[in-house]
């Protein structure tokens, strides 16, 4: 039985970039602006970075393939640079190589940095791809909304959740998130919206409207890791460690096999679990302080409150609508705001994700700052409901 | 020689129905001569579909669910509008009916009255001994210029016919057919549009002097008196004009058979075949049915009812097909399905869809049969087939057996109307559909009225377009799902 990586490693430093519309920056600059903070929390040089883990995914309109964009941009001193993908889960998995390799003790010090420069597209919303060259012939020419829209119509059909009861939960998740993301000056969307407004927005894939999507933005995140005991070498108190990491995959059960019924996240559920075990938490209601988790739209953040085993099945809509999940209620969920506000530049949203668990953990988040908190949970999911990557990490006070 | 005929015939008629009304009003600024045409409707194909997959459709409501279709000797497919100049599209139509390899495919077209010579053809295959079950498939979806007469004269549709040597509902008594290069329309290679003479001409010196005389002649050599002719068949948009042949041939005009000009339109070289389907569904037995057809010449074939045509029913007949249809009376949504306007299709329309040739022939019993693997051993059944089984906990190798899933009974699990990804018909409705014997598939559903659909809702597979590769001018097909 792996002993896992609870305690193993510490974040020595993290770093973000503004997110939004960067009309005047480059993807190297977006790269360059996260390491240079990550750099400096970390109080390091450069030279002293053993290994590099680079997240990107959509290499055409942005850095490109390859180690190579973040080795150039950074101008790291020759070290090694792996380019990881893994849908919308890219920065997680960046962060995970990163770790692993101090854990295993292959690099002292190791950085993880993920980049999306999507606004080089021409227009909103996620770029239309193709997948191979099966899948296009027999899937949809679908988009990320209507594949994560599909939740509610199976949502709703298994716990009896009216379609008006259903958009208005969605809709209280997307208010939720625009309140954390008006305090947050790195956010994209730094405006509050109404319930009123949310319902009242144009239809994108039904029931989903405009708010209850996440924004399209460019951006970059970082985090240096390294061993507790060189951190604290480094005059490092107050250490925030990785409690656990887990990636669950799904296997084709969703979409092949008919057990599976379309309300929720199999592999979440798989993750979540190993990640409580790796963490040693047993009451997660309880025991998780605060999590941000992948909110691509309001109806994935609703059903996942239940994968994470933090709703009872069934009441995500009750907890919701009770201010559960508000900066005041008892399990903040996007104090950020999210990826409704921060918008998603997929390679970078994992390590922002970390980002703010780890300002929050070190009671350096400014206006959303919350009480005391010592376990912090993120949650990264890639691909789509049937068929997904999905990254559990939590961190802590060691 | 035993009896030949035809032992089942269906014709298929797709939902939509544009109101001509809406056309003619649309164009009467540019041609008011057209405004008297503006009464009832034509059939309008979806945007998916074509000549193959109307086809296909016709075919499998010939052939019925059952799995076995191996008495299928070979396929004539007729069209004067295939999708490939050059691709079998017999062939394509075989494949998504999973029909075996060794089936004979022919493709018949170039001419108005091809869908009569495959039926020609078939019976001639039957006769001859070569085949005991021929399929005959005929079917257009003719594009026409904004503002025609040909734009409220066509309609799309498509008929299939099992010619067969038992159990035989219409024998055949006689066929003939003649070949003069009259021409009273063409279209020449890469052309989108029949270039047209005058009407008068072709009236007088084309239906009227071809058929007669095909028609007289073939009564001769068989000995029949027209006043036998029950059910005289002749597709032709001249009013009166078969009425007048009719009475040229000796023929009763009463028995003229209605040319579903008012709710169908032309379709072109299918339209013999489903004037036909909609007599057979209201024939006695012992009818002497003619049926005709011009262009390049003429065919003629001549029927007679058994006493099986009695039990003859088709669970959807014409007529429940003209009652069933949805009228359209948006004239720019006729334009845009037909391909008629520039229009815009977005950003998201610019996506490549070259078709990997190699990977849709690994694929092909899937992409084309919708063929799934059913797992020797557990028995799970998923699509597509793998070598690894996605049975849970038994992920067994190598123990897929092929499961053809076009016919299984299915529901949606989960779905969406997407406005956002590119779609000729917004919104964009796809979702996961689950067989209810095991497997699913995360598919396109088309054919889709407001508010029908929801969480466990009934669908049925239809083989249609999933996309045209406009660069390449290469046409994808995949099923989808129509509620039910």
């Amino acid at each position: 039985m792996a002993s896992g990586i609870k305690d193993k490693v510490a974040i020595l430093g993290m770093g973000c970039s503004k997110f939004g519309e960067r009309w005047d920056t480059s993807p190297d600059d977006l790269m360059v602006e996260a390491y240079i903070e990550a750099l400096d929390d970390a109080g390091i040089e450069p030279n002293q970075l053993d290994a590099a883990w680079f997240s990107h995914h959509i290499d055409d309109i942005g850095a490109g393939k390859g180690g190579t964009p973040m080795s150039i941009a950074l101008r790291l001193p020759n070290i090694s640079v792996t380019r990881v993908e893994n849908y919308c889960a890219s920065g997680s998995e960046a962060f995970r190589g990163a770790v692993y390799a101090v854990a295993a003790g292959a690099a002292d010090i190791a950085i993880a940095l993920g980049m999306e420069k999507l606004k080089d597209t021409g227009y909103g919303g996620l770029p239309a791809t193709n997948y191979g060259t099966f899948g296009p012939q027999i899937g949809p020419s679908g988009s990320a909304p209507g594949n994560f829209a599909q939740l509610a119509s199976a949502y709703r059909a298994k716990h009896g959740v009216s379609a008006e009861d259903m958009k208005r939960a969605i809709a209280h998740v997307s208010v939720k998130s625009h309140a954390n993301g008006a305090k947050n000056p790195k956010a994209h969307l730094q405006k509050e919206v109404t319930e009123e407004q949310v319902l009242n927005a144009p239809m994108i894939a039904e029931p989903l409207g405009l708010f209850d999507c996440c924004g399209v933005s460019d951006g970059a995140a970082a985090a240096i890791v390294t061993t507790p005991e060189i951190a604290k070498s480094l005059g490092k108190d107050n250490l925030i460690s990785v409690k656990a990491l887990q990636l669950s995959v799904s296997n084709g059960l969703e979409s092949h096999h008919n057990t599976w019924d379309g309300s929720y996240f199999h592999t979440v559920r798989i993750a979540a679990k190993k990640a409580y075990a790796e963490a040693g938490i047993t009451k997660p209601r309880e025991e998780v302080s605060m999590m941000e988790v992948h909110d691509c739209f309001s109806v994935t953040e609703l059903v996942t409150m239940e994968d994470l085993f933090i709703s009872e099945e069934g009441q995500a809509v009750k907890d919701v609508m009770d201010g559960f999940y508000d900066a005041d209620g008892p399990v903040p969920c996007q104090i950020d705001g999210g990826l409704k506000c921060f918008g998603h530049p997929i390679g970078a949203s994992g390590l922002r994700m970390l980002y703010e668990m780890y300002l929050q953990l070190q009671g350096r988040a400014d206006k959303r700052q919350l009480k005391n908190p010592s376990i912090g949970l993120t949650h990264n999911l890639g691909g789509q409901p049937a068929n997904n990557v999905c990254s559990v990490a939590i961190i802590g006070s060691l | 020689m035993s009896e030949v005929g035809i032992s089942s015939i269906v014709g298929y008629i797709p939902k939509l129905r544009l109101l001509r009304k809406s056309v003619a009003e649309s164009n009467a600024w540019l041609a008011p001569n057209l405004m008297g045409k503006g009464k009832g409707t034509r059939s309008m194909a979806n945007w998916d579909e074509d000549s193959v997959t109307m086809s296909v459709e016709a075919a499998r409501r010939l052939l019925g669910p059952e799995d076995d279709r191996s008495h299928v000797d070979n396929v004539f497919l007729a069209s004067t509008t295939m999708p490939f100049a050059d691709r079998l599209n017999s062939g394509i139509v075989r494949a998504a009916l999973t029909l075996e390899e060794s089936t004979q495919c022919t493709d018949i077209s170039s001419t108005l009255k091809c869908g009569t010579t495959a039926l020609i053809n078939a019976i001639s295959s039957v006769q001859s001994g070569k085949s005991d079950y021929s399929l005959v498939l005929s079917s257009d979806k003719r594009k026409s210029r904004v503002g025609s007469s040909q734009e409220l004269d066509f309609g799309d549709a498509s008929a299939a016919i099992g010619i067969s040597n038992k159990d035989i509902i219409a024998k055949v008594l006689a066929t003939s057919s003649v070949s003069v290069d009259f021409v009273d329309h063409f279209r020449a290679p890469n052309e989108e549009f029949d270039y047209n003479w005058e009407e008068r001409w072709i009236r007088d010196e084309g239906y009227l002097k071809i058929i007669p005389k095909l028609v007289n002649n073939l009564l001769k050599e068989n000995d029949i008196n027209p006043s036998e002719i029950k059910k005289f068949i002749l597709p032709c948009i001249f009013p009166r004009v078969p009425q007048t042949i009719s009475k040229i041939c000796g023929i009763d005009p009463e028995n003229v058979v209605d040319n579903l000009a008012l709710n169908v339109g032309d379709s072109g070289s299918a339209h013999p075949l489903l004037m036909l389907t909609h007599v057979l569904e209201n024939a006695e037995p012992n009818e002497k049915i003619l049926v005709c057809s011009f262009g390049g010449g003429g065919d003629a074939i001549l029927l007679e009812t058994t006493k099986l045509i009695g039990k003859f029913k088709n669970e959807e007949s014409i007529s429940a097909l003209l009652d069933n249809g949805v009228e359209e009376t948006n004239y720019m949504k006729y334009l845009t399905f037909n391909d008629l306007v520039k229009w815009e299709k977005g950003m998201r329309g610019e996506i490549d869809r070259k078709t990997a040739l190699t990977t849709l022939y690994r694929h092909n019993d899937a992409i084309i049969g919708l063929v799934g693997g059913k797992c020797s051993k557990t028995g799970t059944i998923q699509f597509p087939a793998s070598r690894v089984s996605v049975s849970p906990n038994s992920p067994d190798i190598d123990t897929q057996e092929p499961y053809k899933l076009a016919e299984k009974r299915a529901n949606i699990l989960s779905w969406s109307a997407d406005y956002l990804s590119f779609s000729v018909n917004p919104p964009n409705y796809y979702g996961i559909v689950s067989f209810e014997e095991g497997g699913r598939i995360m598919m396109d559903f088309t054919d889709v009225g407001e508010g029908e659909i929801e969480s466990g809702k009934d669908v049925k597979m239809v083989f249609r377009i999933k996309a045209i590769d406009e660069a390449r001018g290469f046409t994808r097909y995949f099923w989808k799902a129509v509620p039910i």
